[in-house]
């Protein structure tokens, strides 16, 4: 029989969950790994910057106790990557902390190896001094006072960094921020099998059921890697992988379907055909892996840009609906005219739903007077104190504002709550995203190996 | 003439990164998605129109054979996340593509 390596997905992210059946159905199968992706920067910069999971600890731990008991028993490697959602090292530490608790409560005993992401800062000043950053997407290079204002860089990782893991024989792999596919691909690549097909199959994979007909992200997927095509396969019943499901996920969350850039190089779709076998999966050939001249690896950061907090509330009042572009502004102006005597520095900002909360500047609809309207305050200041101060100044001025033509003097705002104003801590934005070269690809990350014995 | 919706299966947007978007058009049908790339129906012309912005503010506008797909690809405002952003994923922000109508 021709040689071929099944790769177990059981959830597009690790706590999203998946059904039993589907994941029993894909142990059935007897897979050569089970391995998942924990990571994203779709939920923001807050997560990177603040060292923590935006998936939920109780949901992480379901989905690792299937995972970790089912291959521990019937020896078949897991490997997670980017640990924690965003992969830094107190992402990494939250993760292996719940992955002790599960070895101890199951009484699993397994050798874990455990890379770490987390890039040194200073290195990072001294690659923008050597002009050794490259820019993705139009941004600005930063400057070292910007990275020093990120809690932690975080590099992502190759396949590179894990085959040292592989080599010293770890059952279970804990990896920080990782090129999505890599924690899927970086086995079969050691094993020989070709590195395209491996990573295309993985970057297909890391969205587990997604890519099928009807999509789900929290249902298991299985991908049967070949020597010069792979095959991806529903775990339920009421899923099928279809030649459009499969084309269509290429699209998804891409600038750019046909070349899909990441560590050392690109993978070019231009080639590839996807072809139904009749029976509810897909064959994929054709990806090819264009390296680049020089390995280079993509580094993250979120930077504090101050603290923030924030107040709802909703107006019924026609009158003030009519005008309340108007009004916001003037309220602002009142505002900032205010915190100029007491010396304190902030920004306003509001959102108002109804009128263009959703899409800002973006919006295309003009001039419409809904029934009822939604007013976020947002505040951004250096503390959280002065942020507080600045919101309540705004959410006190906005509710009993004198607005030209206002004959409702009680009050201008509708609060669902009391408290009305929410500190909520630290803000941050995207500030690293950029492409470093390296000369070795493993340089940036250090790893350990542990015995779990239980 | 068609609305967008009527020809199209999912109309859909989402951050690419923290600094861009993307905008997925798939089409229901092979035909009528040929027909619009013979015939070029949208470009960044038309989709700068809908969202009556500067057709260069379109970095992005291409044909997807395999999933009868077009891709757009345009900056976001400001960074996802950073104070004053309205869309953190990004998934709200194709509402003026199903406004496009097509001759066919």
């Amino acid at each position: 029989m021709a040689k071929e390596y099944k790769i177990l997905s059981p959830t597009a992210i690790l706590g999203y969950g998946f059904p039993e059946e589907s994941f029993m159905r894909g142990i059935a199968e007897h897979p050569d790994l089970i391995a998942v992706d924990a990571g994203s920067t779709d939920p923001g910069p807050y997560y990177l910057g603040a060292g923590k999971s935006f998936t939920d600890r109780t949901g992480v731990k379901g989905d690792l106790r299937y995972m970790l008991t089912e291959g521990v028993k019937n020896h078949i490697p897991v490997v997670i990557g980017t640990a924690g959602g965003s992969g830094a090292r107190p992402h990494v530490e939250w993760c292996r902390q719940i992955i002790e608790e599960i070895a101890a409560e199951e009484k699993l005993s397994f050798r874990m190896g455990i890379v770490y992401a987390d890039v040194d800062k200073e290195a990072v000043v001294k690659a923008i001094d050597n002009g050794q950053l490259i820019a993705l997407d139009d941004q600005p290079i930063p400057t070292p006072e910007q990275v020093r204002e990120c809690p932690y860089v975080v590099a992502q990782m190759g396949p590179e960094p894990l085959h040292a893991m592989i080599a010293a024989g770890c059952d279970v792999i804990l990896a920080g921020r990782c090129y999505d596919p890599v924690c899927f691909a970086a086995r079969p690549i050691e094993e020989g099998y070709d590195r395209a097909l491996a990573t295309h199959m993985g970057k297909i994979l890391e969205c587990a059921a997604i890519a099928a007909t009807p999509g789900s992200g929290s249902d298991c997927a299985l991908g049967i890697l070949k020597e010069d095509s792979f095959i991806l396969q529903a775990l339920s019943p009421e899923r099928q992988f279809t030649a459009q499901s499969t084309a269509a996920h290429t699209l998804y969350e891409k600038s750019d379907p046909y070349h899909l850039p990441g560590p050392g190089g690109s993978l070019d779709l231009t080639n590839v055909s996807f072809t139904e076998l009749g029976d509810g999966r897909v064959e994929v050939r054709g990806t090819q892996f264009v390296p680049t001249p020089k390995y280079a690896v993509k580094l993250e950061g979120s930077r504090c840009v101050g603290y923030r907090t924030c107040s709802i509330a909703g107006t019924r009042d026609p009158i003030l609906i009519a005008s309340i572009e108007k009004v916001a502004q003037q309220v602002k102006d009142r505002v900032t005219n205010l915190l100029l005597h007491d010396d304190m520095q902030g920004e306003v900002f509001f959102h108002i739903y109804g009128k263009n909360g959703v899409m800002g500047t973006l919006e295309t609809v003009e001039n419409v007077t809904p029934h009822e309207i939604c007013i976020v305050m947002e505040v951004l200041s250096d503390t959280q104190e002065h942020a507080n101060t600045i919101c309540s100044l705004t959410r006190s001025t906005f509710l009993h504002y004198g607005y030209e033509g206002r004959i409702s003097t009680a009050g201008n705002l509708a609060f669902p709550f009391s408290p009305s104003d929410i500190p909520m801590g630290a803000a941050y934005e995207f500030c690293l995203y950029h492409l470093l070269e390296v000369d070795d690809p493993s340089e940036l990350f250090s790893s350990e190996v542990v015995e779990i014995n239980n | 003439m068609k609305t967008l919706p009527e020809v199209a299966q999912v109309i859909r947007s989402k951050n690419s990164s923290p600094f861009k978007l993307t905008m997925d058009i798939i089409f229901r049908d092979r035909e009528v998605f040929e027909e619009v790339r013979r015939r070029n129906l949208i470009n960044p012309e038309v989709v700068a129109r809908a969202y009556k912005i500067d057709p260069q503010r379109i970095e992005k506008l291409l044909y997807f054979e395999p999933a009868k797909a077009i891709k757009i690809g345009m900056a976001r405002a400001v960074r996802s996340g950073a104070p004053g952003d309205t869309d953190v994923y990004g998934a709200q922000q194709h509402a003026p593509l199903l406004g496009i109508e097509l001759d066919i």
